[in-house]
């Protein structure tokens, strides 16, 4: 029944006050150690792996399509299709580009779409942001280490299809030296670089998507909801990229120079359209990601 | 003695007030000061405004005026020198389900810059036998019971040595073994020199586990100071159990003795004014002596079973207050 005696014996840190800064060893660890442990969480949620698992499959579709219309002897009849799907009966590499030219319009991007928006909504929806915050994580970091996971995880997600696309396209096809766009040969070595600067400009085709995820997500507490706006905001400016009246709009939307990445297989590399894609998607993060931080720091968590 | 007596107190309001967008306020012009070393209870009805107090202590969301500090440091200004000596609970406990407990206390763990990661582990399996988890730890939070969640919540809070808790309803939606548990826990880290700040909507629980109190009702603050002072600033009421009930309540009320109850053999009621003798006395204002009053009633052929005068608690406290019942919500 007595109630707990004032304290006469207090913890060692009482006598030093609170804490101070981090021991400086720790202190950029643990930035890393953040986003170390960002990652495991994306990556361990079931939705994530689900996501990733669609993302693996598409190109085995792409490949056995291909691989069973050759079959038939139907030939390259029409020339319909994603860019390259007629050389990969030649050269198994070219489903790479293919692959990856037929996830880029939207399965791609709707992946990123819903790990951005729901990276901080859905912390927030399920009341552990509140815990991380007064960890503290401080509203800064957490939010970059939010970003740079959701970064991560698009070059993984290109790189799921890309490594997939890869493994179908030896497994059933012919591999050999690359004729480039431009007619010029180049060894299968060469071919496979090129591949990985192709994955690496499709990710950062997708940083502007990502960088308005995360900006959709501190506006919302509900995870749903911000990720269902922001891959709604995704198909909508797919829309809008497609409507000939809006051509003065299309020079600002996210995905005007996407499909770019096929100029890294011209001989010589065009690069301009290349470099405008970086700089439209810079100047998306550069806006969004401020947005998100005036929004994020700013931002009563009442959840 | 490692607190210096001039030690600025654990939690510090001042004007503390929040209005929530489109709504009335929350908390209103709140001042609090929280003893260091102290339990300290922060008693309220439900929808008093506790935890939008909590949460403007912690730097989750912005007062609408007034200022907060931790520890003596400004809130949420100084939020990443203050906030690792403080753990906290705030309404109820927010797990990653797909994570196992211990994997939920890494997550956290891994959000304090202060939190050394070579230590880790030791940290979060000293955590989580603090906390009774031990053996629950490779299990999904998802599987845990709400008593488990609580406890995790609990030991997510001990990651680190810590200079104030902030519970906010931790017994909330136990069992009353869980409540027993909870409540020795909270006296346990408070012998160890931590303050404790437990927000509560049961009177008996501050009552039974803290030395301070401050208490709420629709978003201001009624009173705050020790347990014992509070409730001894409340008159008793005085309980004659009796077979003689209807005799008793008679012979009581020509003594003065008002707000009259019974109840089969028990008769309740206020004793009149000990210490002074007011001018309403009708005749001669002599101070009338418990002792007098038993007398009386035995001299009347009241049998007496039983003679006393209930101690004062919160809730006599809380009712004189505000002239409601504790239940009643804001
Ligand atoms: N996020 C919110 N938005 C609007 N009103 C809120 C919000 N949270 C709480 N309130 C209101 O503020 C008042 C105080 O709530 P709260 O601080 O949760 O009380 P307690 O913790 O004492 O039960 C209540 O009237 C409640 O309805
Ligand atoms: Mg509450």
């Amino acid at each position: 029944m007595s109630p707990a005696e004032p304290a006469t014996a207090a913890s060692e840190g009482a006598a030093t006050g609170p804490r101070s800064a981090p021991p400086s060893a720790a202190r950029w660890w643990w930035t890393f150690g953040l986003l170390r442990s960002e990652l495991g969480v994306t990556l361990r949620r079931w939705r994530t792996l689900a996501l990733l698992g669609i993302l693996a499959a598409l190109p085995v579709l792409i490949g056995i399509a291909v691989k069973v219309e050759t079959g038939d002897g139907g030939g390259s009849g029409g020339g319909e299709g994603p860019a390259f799907i007629h050389q990969v009966t030649n050269n198994g590499l070219f489903l790479v580009f293919t692959a990856l030219a037929a996830t880029l319009p939207f399965f791609l991007p709707m992946t990123v779409g819903v790990v951005a928006g729901d990276s901080v909504a859905g912390e927030a929806a399920a009341g552990t942001l509140r815990y991380l915050l007064v960890a503290p994580a401080g509203r800064s970091r957490l939010l970059l280490a939010k970003f740079a996971s959701v970064v991560v995880f698009c070059l993984l997600a290109t790189l799921v299809v890309a490594a997939s696309a890869l493994l179908v396209g030896v497994a059933l096809f012919p591999v050999g030296d690359v004729t480039l766009l431009s007619g010029v040969t180049v060894s299968f070595g060469e071919g496979l670089l090129r591949a990985l600067a192709i994955a690496l400009a499709v990710t950062v085709s997708l940083l502007g998507l990502a960088a308005l995820g995360l900006f959709v997500s501190t506006l919302t507490g509900s995870g749903i909801a911000a990720m269902s706006a922001t891959v709604g905001l995704l198909i909508t400016v797919q829309i809008l990229a497609v409507i000939p009246q809006l051509d003065a709009l299309h020079p600002y939307l996210f995905p005007y120079h996407w499909l770019s990445f096929a100029d890294l297989l011209r001989a010589p590399v065009l690069w301009d359209d290349v470099l405008a894609n970086a700089g439209l998607q810079a100047l998306y993060v550069a806006v969004f990601g401020s947005a998100a931080w005036a929004r994020f720091t700013s931002r009563d968590i009442a959840a | 003695m490692d607190v210096p007596p001039t030690a600025e107190p654990a939690v510090e309001a001042r004007g503390l007030s929040k209005r929530y967008r489109g709504g009335q306020l929350a908390v209103d012009g709140l001042d609090l000061r929280v003893p260091r070393g102290s339990v300290f209870g922060f008693l309220g009805p439900n929808g008093s405004g506790k935890t939008t107090t909590i949460r403007m202590l912690l730097g989750l969301i912005e007062p609408t005026a007034g200022t907060a500090a931790l520890l003596g440091r400004p809130m949420p200004r100084d939020a990443r020198r203050v906030l690792p000596a403080v753990g906290a609970l705030i309404e109820g406990p927010a797990l990653y389900g797909f994570l196992t407990g211990r994997d939920n206390l890494a997550r956290f763990d891994a959000a304090d810059p202060t939190a050394d990661p070579a230590t880790r582990r030791a940290r979060i399996d000293a955590a989580l036998g603090r906390v009774g988890l031990g053996a629950a730890a490779g299990k999904r939070a998802k599987a845990y019971s709400l008593g488990m969640k609580q406890r995790l919540g609990l030991a997510a809070a001990l990651l680190q040595p810590r200079e104030l808790l902030v519970l906010d309803e931790p017994t909330n939606g136990l069992d009353p073994q869980g409540m027993r548990e909870m409540r020795a826990l909270v006296r346990e880290l408070a012998g160890e020199g931590i303050t404790v700040f437990l927000s509560s909507h049961l009177l008996d629980e501050v009552e039974q586990v803290c030395t301070h109190t401050a208490v709420m009702a629709r978003g201001r603050l009624l009173t705050q100071g020790p347990v014992a002072q509070l409730a001894a600033g409340v008159r008793g009421r005085l309980a004659v159990t009796t077979p003689d009930a209807a005799d008793a309540a008679r012979v009581l009320r020509e003594h003065g003795v008002t707000g009259l109850s019974v109840a089969g053999d028990q008769v309740t009621g206020d004793p009149p004014d000990a210490a002074g003798t007011g001018g309403a006395g009708a005749g001669g204002a002599r101070p009338v002596d418990l002792a007098d009053l038993n007398a009386a009633l035995v001299g009347a052929g009241v049998r007496v079973r039983a003679f006393g005068v209930e101690r004062g608690t919160l809730e006599d406290a809380f009712v004189a207050l505000t002239g409601e019942g504790f239940d009643v919500a804001g």
